[in-house]
């Protein structure tokens, strides 16, 4: 069954981030992707994220398509203008990628290319209405296509920025230009999730919470100090830090993100994973989340 | 020399609410001799104005808006005009909009579309900035450019990277569109963000048209380079 089947039946679904190569070599990438395939319905494929170079999202969607596994391109607005954008999306459809999560991107100087020049010639909420007017059978400037795409639109949200006005202000613009699942920041703190669902429930659009496991204390004080949005509470790091050795640093990860998947599992419709190298952790946090 | 068009008359008016009073500031400068400003927009959107109902407080000409610092002392003569308007329109390029929204705590809405900036002399820059997209937005973004003080010019808010109304490029840079937002939100206009604009026309910044070409303003440059 296909994600967006998944989620118009109700059913709670598992994604699972996968990033291309620094590189050609594949094997890799696609070895991980074969572990995790029985634990998670599909996997969201980044695009150069952080600015950094890497082989294009699309490459690995379609390698991920042709072993027969679901795949969710990630398409940023940073490096292409509405032509490159709109063919790339054309030629996923053709290779069998019927996905697309429409995100801003990352501003190149954060990445190893600092000197690019960066494009956003669209907007995430434009990007959004582009795919829905390619889904519709024309393209950005309402000329007729020989043959459409129907693609499932995802959008980002991050649900931990303060202020949080302006960002779901934009969430519903995402919404009403036609995205259908939205997925979020890395989740930590569940009462604030839970207070941010109730802000945009009205909205009617699945929402699946971003989970990273934490792999030592100094890694979510860093994304606590850099990375926008993540809030990890200050008990869970000391959780974290009362673990000595990396085994235990990693049965510790495990039980927080089953915790807090629990913790979020009745205000939203899936999760997302975001391993970031501890893919081996994946099925023990779905088992002991009680996912699988 | 900054070079402006006006923007259509319907565009304008339709920024403006039923019986809404207008004051009316037009520039002395380049927007005056592109035929934007100065005494010429005065009479053009004065009837049209007060036809469509909107009733002027007063208009004005005065030199080089951009002047921030000046724009704020030569409107204090005109305080009680401007208080007893809702609203603010002023006709220059977009930076003359924005140093008067940067003196002004009311709606402060263009009425022309700045196209370049041809090359500027002797300037000092000050902080507001026009983007010359070509399809001024200053009207849905409380006086403030998005395509200049965000650097990835977003047009529908922030990115993910804002956090506590910093922008993800480095600490302490304000983010933008924070600054929209707090300023529109001090307007009781949020609802201006609610609303979706299509993809620009890139093409609109680049150059100047032929059609401008041939307005006076365009012998005056040769003529000053002679």
């Amino acid at each position: 069954m296909r994600l967006r089947e998944r989620l118009a039946k109700g059913e709670f679904v598992v994604t699972c981030e996968a990033a291309p190569p620094k590189g050609t070599d594949i094997e890799k990438a696609l070895e991980d992707v074969k572990k995790l395939a029985s634990h998670v319905h599909a996997f969201n494929v980044t695009d150069l994220q952080s600015s950094v170079l890497r082989m294009s999202s699309w490459a690995l969607c379609a390698l991920i398509a042709r072993e027969g596994y679901e795949p969710i391109l990630q398409m940023t607005c940073r490096d292409r203008n509405r032509l490159a954008l709109q063919a790339d999306l054309l030629g996923a459809w053709a290779l069998g990628i019927e996905n697309v999560l429409a995100l801003t991107g990352d501003y190149p100087t954060l990445g190893d290319h600092p000197g690019a020049r960066p494009v956003f010639d669209l907007d995430s909420v434009q990007l959004i209405a582009t795919i829905q007017a390619l889904n519709q059978g024309r393209d950005l400037a309402g000329n007729e296509l020989q043959g459409s795409t129907d693609f499932f639109v995802g959008a980002v949200v991050n649900p931990g920025v303060e202020p949080l006005g302006p960002h779901v202000l934009k969430m519903r613009l995402k919404a009403e230009r036609g995205a259908q699942f939205f997925q979020t920041q890395a989740v930590y703190d569940s009462e604030a999730f839970r207070k941010f669902i109730r802000e945009v429930e009205d909205l009617e659009v699945p929402i699946l919470a971003g989970v990273i496991p934490l792999k030592s204390a100094k890694m979510a004080r860093f994304m606590n100090e850099h990375i926008a949005g993540i809030r990890v509470p200050e008990e869970v790091i000391q959780e974290m830090e009362r673990a000595k050795t990396k085994e235990e640093r990693k049965k510790r990860s495990v039980e927080i993100c089953a915790r807090i998947i629990r913790e979020v599992k009745p205000y939203c419709q899936g999760i997302h994973l975001m391993p970031m190298g501890w893919e081996g952790l994946v099925p023990e946090i779905l088992e002991l989340s009680g996912l699988t | 020399m900054l070079v402006s068009e006006p923007k259509p008359t319907e565009e304008v008016l339709g920024y403006l609410r039923a019986g809404e009073r207008a004051f009316l500031l037009a520039c002395g400068g380049c927007a005056e001799v592109c035929g934007t400003g100065g005494e010429e927009a005065l009479k053009k959107w004065r009837p049209v104005l007060e036809e469509a109902g909107h009733p002027l407080t007063g208009a004005t000409v005065l030199p080089f808006l951009c002047n921030k610092a000046l724009v704020g002392l030569r409107l204090a003569r005109f305080r009680e005009q401007v208080e007893r308007a809702d609203v603010v329109l002023v006709a220059s390029c977009g930076v003359g909009v924005q140093a008067t929204a940067q003196v002004l705590d009311k709606p402060v809405y263009p009425t022309a579309n700045t196209i370049t900036m041809g090359g500027l002399q002797g300037v000092w820059a000050s902080e507001e900035r026009c983007g010359r997209c070509g399809d001024c937005l200053l009207y849905y973004t409380g006086g403030i450019c998005p395509h200049t003080v965000c650097p990835k010019g977003l047009l529908h808010g922030p990115c993910g990277g804002s956090q506590n109304g910093e922008c993800e490029l480095e600490p302490g840079r304000p983010c933008g569109w924070q600054r929209i937002y707090d300023r529109l939100k001090a307007l009781g206009r949020l609802d201006l963000l609610a609303r979706y604009r299509p993809p620009q026309d890139s093409q609109k910044g680049l150059d100047v048209p032929l059609a401008r070409r041939k307005a006076p303003f365009w012998a005056l440059e040769y003529l000053e380079e002679d």
